[in-house]
């Protein structure tokens, strides 16, 4: 296996897709001249040429739109929001074409595309361009949300969520694309809804997606330190949720931790320990906890900005307090 | 509509140097009329609550519909807003469908899931059905997008209303039309109202075939009552972005006899105006006028085809009602293509 970075990962996955397929192409705003804002496509332009690698003017409302309108004519886009921030200008096609396309046309159009880009909050650029919104398409039937936290995941599920014949919201982290990882190389697909357990433990569960996967399994570290052995879940596919993965981990552990970046209120980790109560209720030995971002919009100023986020320090305290050893 | 462009038989009409067959213009007069019958038995229906939600009918707009229809190939795509019972039944879509749709039945065209707002044919090229004001005028552009990617000289019909065209959406799709030279004809059909507010008051520049000249899209402004004018003024613009040389806008001049919705009076206009419109332009009676002119019908004839047309649709109505309502089983259906049955939510179940 070669060590490549995160956005490398991605630009095999999207590269060995559109080999396969001569449907698949790639549309967003400086996604070929420049090679990506994030360097994602690189090379791609060279490799495919302008027919399939497509710069757009500024206006994501449009060339969303664009996309669902290709993808029920036969083809199958991979959209690019530089960031989600910017797509909510794209919300409309988004959640009230291409979500419901299938359902309300009575199974007779498809909407197989991706949406994709840089999720999360970056460094240091305030309150319009640091947001979690996995949470907001999560809760609509007829979308999957996927979002994956190494290089590996990156190339396999990008690759998956390609081929797959509905509409993908692939949300990647603006902070991990220099991430270095094993990837496989050639084809390499991981089935979608389907959870991985990062690290194996005993006393506590720790379930993180996308950058917070990372956090965990640093807070896992620490925690062994102290003589707590935790378990890392990684959903991976937030929609649909491989919850089977997880209750099997919090029956074995007895004790869970959610953390996600974005705000708690209705937020992943809610739905997530929701299943537990639901499901794993006789397993809990200890109500679950959460470790989101703050209820604030993001702050610009260094100290503010950290203080905003989950930091490892808190999943360590809040696994202690689920373990009685705080 | 196999007479289309043929000369077959030696009566007709020439207008504008373009011959149209007695055979086609009796085509063109009877869908116009079903249309005209269709929806005021919708309208009826609706009125007995058996039709339900929100319901847009098209009566005054029958020559857009069906001229339009004459213009293109059956591969071409069309797509439309909610007011979408006339273009579909243009297109060839099996009337009971549509109107076991309009009631909510099994055998709906998109099986009882859409309604009023949402009529889509696959098989047709006919891409709804769309309920967001505008949101069809990027998915028209995709359309013509894929046409353009797989070189198939299919061109998108891509219609909206004179309420739509001050959606962001349409703009940013004029311009990346423009920009990629995509085959798309952007349909306005100006009936002057969007819901309750005239153009004059939503729009600065009335004048709405002009809205494309900052992307260079060439706009031209049709009788919208005319259903011949309609048709040769379609054709030109299809021919325009078959061949490659990108979007054209075309306003349709037109009127709608009834509110915006069943549930609008319509009190934001005068009666005279209506009637003005009604009496003094209506494309049904204007084609008979010309056909008749022409000596190829009669009053009495025509008075017998209103007759033959409104019993079709009283059967057609009969029909739909008398199917099921979907099974409950079909909430369940065709919300996602590749289910995932070991994750959650689980595919066809609650919890």
């Amino acid at each position: 296996m070669a060590k490549i970075t995160y956005r490398e990962a991605l630009n095999q996955a999207m590269c060995q897709e559109m080999e396969r397929d001569e449907r698949v192409f790639l549309m967003g705003e400086e996604v070929a001249e420049y090679n990506g804002a994030y360097k994602v496509s690189q090379g791609m332009l060279d490799k495919f040429g302008p027919r399939r690698v497509i710069d757009t003017p500024i206006t994501e409302l449009g060339f969303a739109g664009l996309g669902v309108g290709a993808a029920m004519a036969g083809l199958r886009p991979v959209i690019e929001f530089m960031t989600w921030n910017f797509a909510i200008l794209a919300a409309d096609q988004i959640v009230n074409a291409a979500a419901k396309m299938k359902y309300m046309t009575g199974g007779q159009y498809d909407c197989p595309m991706v949406f994709r880009g840089a999720g999360g909050a970056a460094a240091r650029v305030s309150s319009q361009h640091s947001q979690a919104f996995e949470n907001w398409y999560a809760n609509i039937p007829g979308l999957k949300v996927v979002m994956p936290s190494n290089p590996a995941d990156a190339k396999g599920l990008l690759a998956a969520s390609i081929r797959d014949n509905d509409t993908v919201i692939f949300i990647e982290n603006e902070m991990n694309y220099g991430d270095i990882g094993e990837v496989p190389e050639g084809e390499y697909i991981i089935p979608l809804g389907k959870a991985d357990i990062k690290r194996v433990g005993s006393d506590v569960t720790l379930i993180a997606h996308s950058r917070m996967t990372g956090y965990a399994l640093l807070a896992a570290e620490e925690l062994a330190k102290q003589g707590i052995d935790a378990e890392v879940v990684d959903p991976r596919t937030i929609r649909p949720l491989d919850e089977a993965t997880i209750l099997a981990s919090v029956a074995k552990t007895n004790r869970a931790v959610v953390i996600e970046e974005g705000w708690r209120f209705a937020g992943i980790g809610a739905e997530i320990s929701a299943r537990i109560m639901e499901k794993g209720f006789d397993d809990l030995d200890a109500p679950v906890a959460r470790v989101t971002g703050k209820d604030v919009p993001m702050p610009y100023a260094a100290n503010l900005e950290k203080h905003a986020l989950p930091s490892v320090a808190e999943i360590v305290e809040a696994a202690r307090v689920v373990c009685n050893r705080a | 509509m196999t007479t289309k462009n043929q000369k077959e038989s030696q009566t007709g009409i020439t207008q504008e140097g373009r011959f149209y067959s007695a055979e086609r213009l009796h085509a063109m007069h009877d869908m116009m009329l079903y249309i005209r019958r269709f929806e005021e038995k919708a309208g009826q229906m609706y009125g007995l609550k058996k039709i339900g939600g929100f319901c847009h009918l098209c009566n005054g707009q029958e020559a857009v519909c069906v001229g339009m229809e004459e213009a293109s190939e059956p591969t071409d795509y069309m797509m439309t807003s909610y007011r979408d019972h006339g273009h579909i039944l243009a297109r060839g879509s099996e009337p009971t469908a549509i109107m076991a749709e309009l009631l909510g039945r099994a055998g709906g065209i998109v099986g009882g899931k859409g309604g009023s707002m949402h009529m889509f044919d696959k098989e047709k090229n006919f891409a709804g059905g769309n309920g967001i004001v505008g949101e069809q005028v990027p998915i028209g552009t995709g359309f013509a997008f894929a046409s353009k990617y797989n070189d198939d000289k299919r061109v998108s019909i891509t219609i909206m209303g004179d309420g739509g065209v001050n959606q962001g959406a349409v703009y940013e799709s004029f311009n990346m039309a423009a920009l990629w030279k995509l085959p798309v004809v952007f349909v306005i059909e100006n009936n002057q109202y969007a819901m309750g507010t005239s153009l004059s008051r939503a729009s600065a520049e009335t004048h709405l075939y002009k809205r494309g000249i900052s992307f260079k899209v060439p706009g031209i402004q049709v009788d919208g009552m005319d259903v011949l004018e309609v048709e040769r003024k379609m054709s030109e613009a299809i021919e325009h972005a078959r061949s490659g040389k990108g979007p054209m806008i075309v306003e349709m001049m037109t009127y709608r006899y009834r509110g915006h919705s069943m549930s609008d009076p319509a009190t934001y206009r005068t009666r005279d105006e209506v009637d003005e419109w009604r009496s003094g332009r209506d494309p049904i009676v204007r084609l008979q006028k010309q056909m008749i002119e022409a000596g190829l019908s009669t009053e009495v004839d025509f008075k017998q085809k209103d007759k033959d047309i409104k019993k079709e649709v009283v059967a057609v109505a009969k029909a739909a009602e008398a199917q099921p309502e979907p099974d409950l089983s079909a909430l369940w259906d065709d919300i996602v293509t590749d289910e995932i049955p070991n994750a959650y939510p689980y595919p066809r179940q609650v919890g």
